[in-house]
């Protein structure tokens, strides 16, 4: 499904260049849940807007089912994000005077889906992301910082997207409430099925996946899965 | 993005800031309505001098004495006050141009008149019987003075509605009772039917004399002021102007048609250079009203450059979610249209509530034309679109990453 091959990123800045990403080589299967880590200014970040279709690639391939996503114009790429990705953030970036619902929709709206039927699937989407019900018609600003994240990763699931790409997702949150929303993200891999890449820079955030992947300088210097998971008996990882 | 959903996302974004947006709106309110206000009584004023000009008279052309130079002098009496024209001259207007249906010499001045203890200060006009044809005046009581009592100086008078009533109220009819026009008793044998204000001075509010008396007792001389002249039919009028030039001219042993001592004007002229002045004064009026709708736009494109700033996050999130350029553009162009489609809206209604309060209580025509209220649609979506350009451009180039970053 996500096939990387050698993917390098150089950042111009006035005359001196720097390779943020030194050739990553990586698949990841539909259905996975993996975590990638890496300290501050490891080009982690650098690798998630790629993968989310924000960025390009300076040069390798990156192709997601089947597609060569390196080569496109912008609003191709906006095309693609719209279709097959779902972004959770750190910060939520929700719209603090639309209620949670009119969040949730707001993907839909996009791709065009009619009225009724976008009203469905986003209350569906709130429904498998655990956010009560009665909350659906608060405006996002009045929801704790949990509810904000389960709004958001709502509205990352709701035009069922390929791969959800979290980015952080349980940095502006307290221990307890980050639990929850990782158990959110456990429950929609292993229940729903989606796949999940989630780029953090805590290994104990990390652990919650099934595969984890370590990028240092630009390289990945470790890829395995996850042991604790499968001491944990998590059968259904199959290399 | 559906145009429906453009539609709910702008209105969401706007009612979402209420004051911020109802401020912007103002500054279009304040520039439409000012447009719309001023056109209007601009326009109103332009028709009320028209038409007041077309009361006066059909097919009428007007002499007045004009500059009179005295040989040998450099300095020129001033227009108007020239005495020039005599009663003669407009016999033989009369008497020599066929085309001239009706001529009527006149004289006139304000003096006081009394009458069995009231008082009014008014417009006496001293003129013959054709006076009636000319300015179409119809007697509504008793009678016209004749062309005898016009020549040999009878004193009788003929009053309009606004003096018949100053004089003598509404319950008494002054028919064969008795004026005093600066102390000469006059018998009043008519009153006119009502002709309505020309802005200016009532004509309503004039005492008619035979044009003999006036002189007499008046003025002292036997020049007169003006002569109207009816012509048969308005295509004529302009071989009868040519016609009383040529005729004049050489009564007054003039070569020069330049150096004429008077002045031959049509109603068309008249007509023509006053609504010209009054389509100057439109103009400038407009274009006063249009510089605050500059300042309006300028508001909006301001508001709409903080807007992008204050929503860049957002901008991201779209763009990161899905939205193309256009998508971003559009709705940054559609929130500043929106707005200025508003204040038109609400300008165009406040700017003809204030033309109807002043020509309520300021007593000015006013006309609003559809025209007006097009253009001023027409402007204020454009204002949004240009003003809009801008900072719609610069939101949709935001970079999805940077944005998403932006603290």
């Amino acid at each position: 499904m996500i096939e990387c091959r050698n993917i390098k990123k150089i950042y111009k800045n006035g005359g001196s260049e720097s390779l943020v990403l030194k050739g990553l080589s990586f698949n990841i299967n539909p259905g996975e849940f993996v975590a990638i880590i890496g300290p501050s200014g490891s080009g982690k970040s650098t690798m998630m807007h790629i993968l989310g279709a924000l960025d390009k690639a300076t040069s390798g391939e990156y192709l997601l089912d089947g597609k060569n996503v390196s080569v496109l114009s912008e609003d191709k790429l906006a095309e693609i994000r719209k279709k097959k990705i779902g972004f959770v953030f750190q910060s939520f970036n929700l719209l603090p005077r639309a209620t949670a619902l009119r969040n949730v929709i707001l993907p839909l709206v996009y791709a065009e889906m009619p009225k009724e039927e976008r009203d469905k699937k986003a209350k569906e989407a709130l429904k498998n992301a655990g956010l009560d019900e009665k909350y659906y018609d608060y405006k996002s600003n009045q929801l704790s910082g949990g509810q904000m994240q389960r709004v958001a990763i709502a509205r990352a699931l709701v035009n069922d997207p390929s791969i959800i790409l979290a980015d952080e997702p349980t940095g502006n949150l307290d221990t307890k409430t980050g639990e929850i929303v990782l158990a959110t993200f456990q429950e929609l891999n292993k229940k729903k099925d989606h796949t999940i890449v989630l780029i953090t820079h805590e290994s104990n955030v990390a652990e919650h996946a099934d595969r984890i992947i370590f990028i240092r300088d630009g390289e990945i210097v470790e890829d395995k899965k996850n042991p604790r998971k499968v001491l944990a008996g998590r059968i259904n990882y199959i290399d | 993005m559906k145009i429906s959903d453009l539609i709910e996302e702008t209105y969401l974004a706007l009612i979402s800031n209420k004051a911020r947006s109802g401020l912007t709106i103002l500054g279009i309110v304040i520039g439409i309505g000012s447009v719309i206000a001023m056109i209007a009584i601009g326009q109103g004023t332009q028709a009320s001098i028209k038409s007041s000009i077309e009361s006066l008279g059909s097919n009428l052309i007007m002499i007045r004495p004009g500059v009179q130079r005295t040989a040998g002098s450099a300095v020129s009496a001033g227009r108007g006050s020239a005495q020039t024209l005599t009663v003669e001259d407009s016999e033989a207007i009369r008497d020599e141009i066929e085309l001239a249906k009706a001529v009527a010499p006149a004289v006139s001045g304000r003096y006081q008149i009394t009458a069995k203890g009231s008082n009014t200060n008014t417009q006496v006009i001293g003129t013959n019987a054709d006076y009636t044809k000319v300015k179409n005046i119809s007697v509504d009581d008793g009678v016209f003075f004749t062309e005898q009592q016009s020549r040999s100086g009878a004193k009788v008078a003929v009053l309009g509605p606004t003096a018949a009533e100053d004089l003598f109220g509404t319950s008494t009819s002054p028919i064969g009772q008795k004026i005093k026009i600066k102390g000469i008793e006059f018998k009043v044998i008519g009153t006119t039917i009502t002709k309505g204000s020309s802005g200016m001075d009532d004509q309503d509010d004039v005492v008619y004399i035979p044009l003999a008396a006036a002189q007499r007792y008046f003025t002292g001389n036997e020049y007169v002021s003006t002569i109207n002249v009816q012509a048969a039919s308005e295509e004529s009028m302009e071989d009868l102007q040519n016609q009383i030039t040529d005729l004049l001219l050489e009564r007054h042993n003039i070569a020069d048609s330049a150096s004429a001592d008077f002045s031959v004007m049509n109603q068309a002229d008249i007509v023509a250079s006053a609504s010209s002045i009054a389509g100057t004064l439109t103009l400038l009026l407009g274009a006063i009203a249009g510089i605050s709708l500059v300042v309006g736009g300028i508001g909006i494109m301001n508001m709409m450059l903080t807007n992008v700033t204050e929503r860049t996050r957002e901008i991201g999130l779209r763009k990161a979610i899905g939205a193309k350029k256009r998508e971003i553009s559009l709705q940054f162009l559609a929130e500043s249209v929106m707005l200025t489609f508003l204040g038109g809206l609400i300008g165009t209604a406040a700017g003809w509530i204030v033309a109807l309060g002043v020509q309520h209580f300021g007593n000015i025509a006013i006309e609003v034309s559809m025209a007006s209220v097009a253009m001023a649609f027409g402007v204020s979506a454009a204002i949004g679109i240009i003003f809009g350009y801008y900072p719609a451009k610069r939101a949709a180039s935001l970079s999805p990453i940077e944005a998403l970053r932006y603290e």
